[in-house]
């Protein structure tokens, strides 16, 4: 078989604490240093140790924004993982493992499927002196076999075990020396995709979609977010808790979730950027908590990073089935601003956006984020994260300094043109005042009359009105025109990106759509934009089509084919192509069935 | 001492004459006064119910939350500007009902604010059901033959749940309310003080005369110890025939440094940057 260079996927499975996650993102940090793109999809349990776990690994020379099912290598840490995962690798491809673990030996032969058995925990036991270094063999056998620079692996190792002291360090390194040599002698010659640095590649960053919303909100000033635990919006509040103390932000957990709402609301309203972070589960315990703000004109930034559900549903697992809930979530009608990034890039742009959106009109920002794009991570160029090109805008705040000036009495609920009030930072003698959920008047005392209600609802809708006219329309990929668009929101952006370059590349003229600012919307801008579409294939992570219906409402037009998974795992392009080819002129819904984790069946 | 007049303002009350928060809110004014604070400088935060309407009916800063969930927004506040003087008012089944979860865990943290909460026995808003305080048997609307549950006590779960300022006041003697007030916004750390009222429309067993005939002051007692956990824990069990009120537990060793430290400190000017 013909080398291919710098074009492979690999998936390591394991138990959880076997090194599966240690493993694949250190092979993760090693091919970037190299210069190569890269992208990792961690497969978990809710458990803390056992079940299975993968870690799934594409690298190439361009930029990549998704994992597809073609798949070259297995690293098999356990028996369970060969069963599971076999039967996805492409013909050539290969399984090393221990050679404790075992392989159906006849059938691999049938499907061209390569056994690269390997002594890798006597490597470890051996030259390391320990089989917990399993792991690191497995890493360099791996790197032997694609002929990867052994350096960059080393490099890795050094720095990785840097902490645990020089010993350390040299086991490791001759662990991943003999395996690496070993792998390629014994197989390298077995095995066609290969890997080598690329010279001068720029310097690039690796991270996931809910670091990128964090290192956003940190770069918007944000100074305080609090917070239940839960999967998977947890990583955002670690990620700020581990630089609160530098950067001066405060971090608390709370009792649950409507404490997290609630405090982030107190610190907006005293005048600092606060903001919370939950799943579904979580956000249906702050819905009461969305009105208060909303009423009391506070600013507050959610990030709702959403999982399976309902209930608890598939906690480890994917889905976009938040949508409607959070458009709709919490009693009677008040503005709120809803954002669904679908890129890391995006993720950081939502991260400090959504404060500004909140300043400008004193209201609920919600950052929609799904589970697979929280903690899939991906190669990016340094210069997407640029602090520098960050802008804080605190809309209508009056500070002390500007309060200061104040000579008539100060009214929080003014009515305005624009709806939004110019807000104080309560502590300043001229600007005394009180607000509350319950309807009030323009200065937020209490009133039932109807006057006043009218008065402040209309006040506050004008905001909504005004946000739906800066809300930015979707973005197109791909040509100008198409006989299909691929419509869709969040983490699948990777999958329908790639699936319209798939498409175009067997000759079926397709582009795609994403929205990314989902509410408030314009329904004149969004008619005319749906209006250049021919045939529209609504792709979507949830089991009703909900972005569909939501586009429906607004603008009258049906999806001429909903194309829906739900099962929790993440949609890859292929299958996305299968389903568009499948029903190349039928309408209707697609429900996609089985997933990359063996059973393969795809519409 | 500031003029107590500059307290004065904010609406009409829509409360019933003779109502128990009148006294409550006089004693709030008086303390704030006699703090020499200023109304800029305090920010009052209450849930829903008859006494979370008390931020409307004086002039200081306010901000009237949902039903039960004052104290969280409180400690946001607080953590946010620490130059502001946070206090929390809520009702019996506001602050011990719909929002015990916060309540617990607002004193394990030892947020520095203070919590008065008016405690009448009853849900007078609702028009007269009966709330986590009230007692064992109490007849209403929605427990028409008796409750079957026991009254929380309050100072007991107060102790317990690591407040470090626990009082008790009552509505029928508002100069004492005033002093206990004073000292609970100067404790630094969470401060309690469960205010004893009647609700005149609808608890026709804890009347004025009914607090009055039980109430006594702990301070008059000359071997309490209030700084003694033993002491607070037997008080607290007291109920009934004689109710002690007054500072029933101070503790000025554990406060407020784990709860200033656990974040950076964080002012106006940190506000408006």
């Amino acid at each position: 078989m013909a080398e291919t260079i710098n074009s492979f996927q690999v998936r390591l499975g394991g138990e959880a604490g076997q090194g599966v996650e240690s493993g694949g993102a250190g092979f993760a940090r090693a091919v970037m240093r190299a210069g190569l793109h890269c992208f990792g999809l961690q497969d978990y349990m809710s458990r803390i140790r056992g079940g299975h776990n993968f870690y799934q690994i594409r690298v190439d020379e361009a930029p990549l924004y998704t994992f597809d099912d073609t798949l070259h290598l297995l690293l098999a840490f356990n028996t369970e993982t060969v069963d599971l995962h076999w039967h996805d690798l492409t013909e050539g491809g290969g399984i090393l493992h221990d050679t404790a673990v075992k392989v159906p030996d006849g059938e691999l032969g049938e499907k061209g499927v390569r056994d690269f058995s390997m002594p890798l925990t006597k490597i470890a036991e051996q030259e390391g002196g320990h089989k917990i270094m399993m792991n690191t063999a497995a890493i360099g056998a791996m790197a032997g076999l694609t002929s990867f620079p052994f350096e960059s692996i080393a490099d890795v190792i050094e720095s990785n075990f840097k902490r645990k002291g020089a010993d350390t360090v040299k086991n490791n390194l001759r662990v991943a020396e003999v395996a690496y040599r070993d792998a390629q002698e014994q197989y390298g010659s077995d095995f066609p995709w290969k890997l080598s640095a690329v010279p001068g590649a720029p310097k690039r960053m690796m991270m996931n979609g809910n670091q990128a919303i964090a290192m956003g909100a940190l770069a918007a000033g944000c100074k305080f977010i609090s917070t239940y635990p839960m999967t998977p919006a947890s990583t955002i509040t670690e990620w700020l808790a581990a630089h609160a103390a530098r950067f001066g932000i405060v971090q608390k957990q709370t009792e649950d979730e409507i404490a997290a709402i609630l405090m982030a609301v107190g610190a907006a309203h005293a005048g600092v950027r606060a903001m919370t972070a939950s799943s579904g589960g979580g956000f249906c315990l702050m819905v009461e908590t969305l009105g208060l703000a909303a009423m009391t004109e506070t600013p507050l930034v959610i990030a709702e990073v959403q999982r399976s559900g309902p209930s608890t549903g598939l906690p480890t697992r994917t889905e976009q089935s938040d949508l409607e809930f959070v458009l709709y979530a919490s009693h009677g009608e008040f503005p709120r601003i809803v954002i669904a990034p679908g890129t890391i890039e995006q993720c950081f742009e939502a991260g400090h956006r959504a404060f500004n959106l909140a300043d400008k009109y004193q209201t609920p920002v919600i950052i929609l984020s799904d589970l697979y794009l929280s903690n899939a991570i991906r190669t990016v160029e340094m210069e997407a994260i640029d602090f520098s090109q960050v802008t804080i805008d605190r809309g209508e705040l009056l500070d002390y300094a500007a309060l200061d000036q104040i000579t008539e009495g100060y009214v929080r609920h003014r009515p305005t043109e624009s709806g939004v009030s110019p807000r104080a930072i309560p502590g300043h003698p001229n600007a005394v005042y009180i607000t509350t959920g319950d309807e009030h008047t323009a200065v937020g005392h209490n009133t039932e009359e109807s006057d006043d209600r009218i008065e402040q609802m209309d006040k506050r809708m004008r905001k909504q009105e005004r946000a739906a006219q800066e809300m930015r329309l979707p973005v197109w990929y791909g040509p100008d025109t198409a006989d299909v668009t691929l419509v869709g929101w969040g983490g699948t952006y990777g999958a329908l990106r790639e699936a319209t370059d798939l498409l175009n590349a067997q000759g079926v003229s397709s582009n795609f759509l994403q929205f990314v600012d989902i509410f408030p919307l314009d329904e004149d801008r969004i008619t005319a934009e749906l209006g250049k579409i021919t045939r529209m294939i609504v792709v979507e992570q949830n089991f009703t089509g909900q972005l569909a219906h939501v586009l429906r409402g607004l603008t009258g037009r049906k999806a001429d084919l909903r194309v829906n998974k739900y099962d929790g795992r993440p949609i890859s392009p292929d299958e996305v192509v299968a389903a568009v080819l499948d029903r190349s002129t039928s309408g209707g819904t697609v429900r996609i069935s089985g997933s990359q984790s063996g059973e393969g069946t795809h519409v | 001492m500031s003029d107590l007049k500059i307290f004065n303002g904010g609406q009409k009350s829509t409360w019933c004459p003779g109502c128990g928060d009148f006294g409550i809110l006089a004693a709030l004014k008086q303390a704030l006064a006699g703090l020499d604070l200023h109304p800029h400088e305090v920010l009052l935060v209450s849930g829903i119910g008859c006494g979370s309407k008390l931020p409307h009916y004086m002039k200081a800063n306010g901000y009237n939350s949902i039903h039960g969930r004052a104290l969280p927004v409180a400690q946001g506040i607080k953590l946010a500007n620490h130059d502001l003087k946070v206090i929390a008012v809520t009702g019996d089944g506001d602050g011990y009902g719909i929002g015990q979860g916060h309540f617990v865990h607002a004193m394990r943290r030892n947020a520095d604010i203070t919590h008065i909460v008016e405690n009448n026995q009853v849900y007078g808003l609702t028009k007269g059901q009966y709330s986590p305080t009230s007692e064992r048997g109490y007849i209403s609307s929605f427990s028409p033959e008796g409750a079957i549950e026991f009254a929380i006590n309050p100072i007991a779960l107060a102790l317990s749940a690591g407040a470090t300022f626990i009082a008790r006041a009552s509505a029928a003697d508002p100069k004492h309310m005033n002093a206990v007030l004073q000292a609970a916004i100067t404790h630094r750390g969470y401060s309690i003080v469960d205010c004893l009222q009647p609700c005149v429309t609808y608890n026709k067993l804890n009347t004025y005369d009914w607090y009055r005939q039980r109430s006594y002051k702990v301070e008059e007692e000359p071997d309490y110890d209030r700084t003694n956990r033993d002491h607070v824990w037997a008080k607290a069990q007291e109920w009934g025939d004689r109710i002690p009120i007054g500072i029933l537990y101070e503790d000025t060793e554990r406060p407020f440094r784990s709860w200033r430290t656990r974040g950076p400190f964080l002012s106006a000017e940190t506000c408006s940057s």
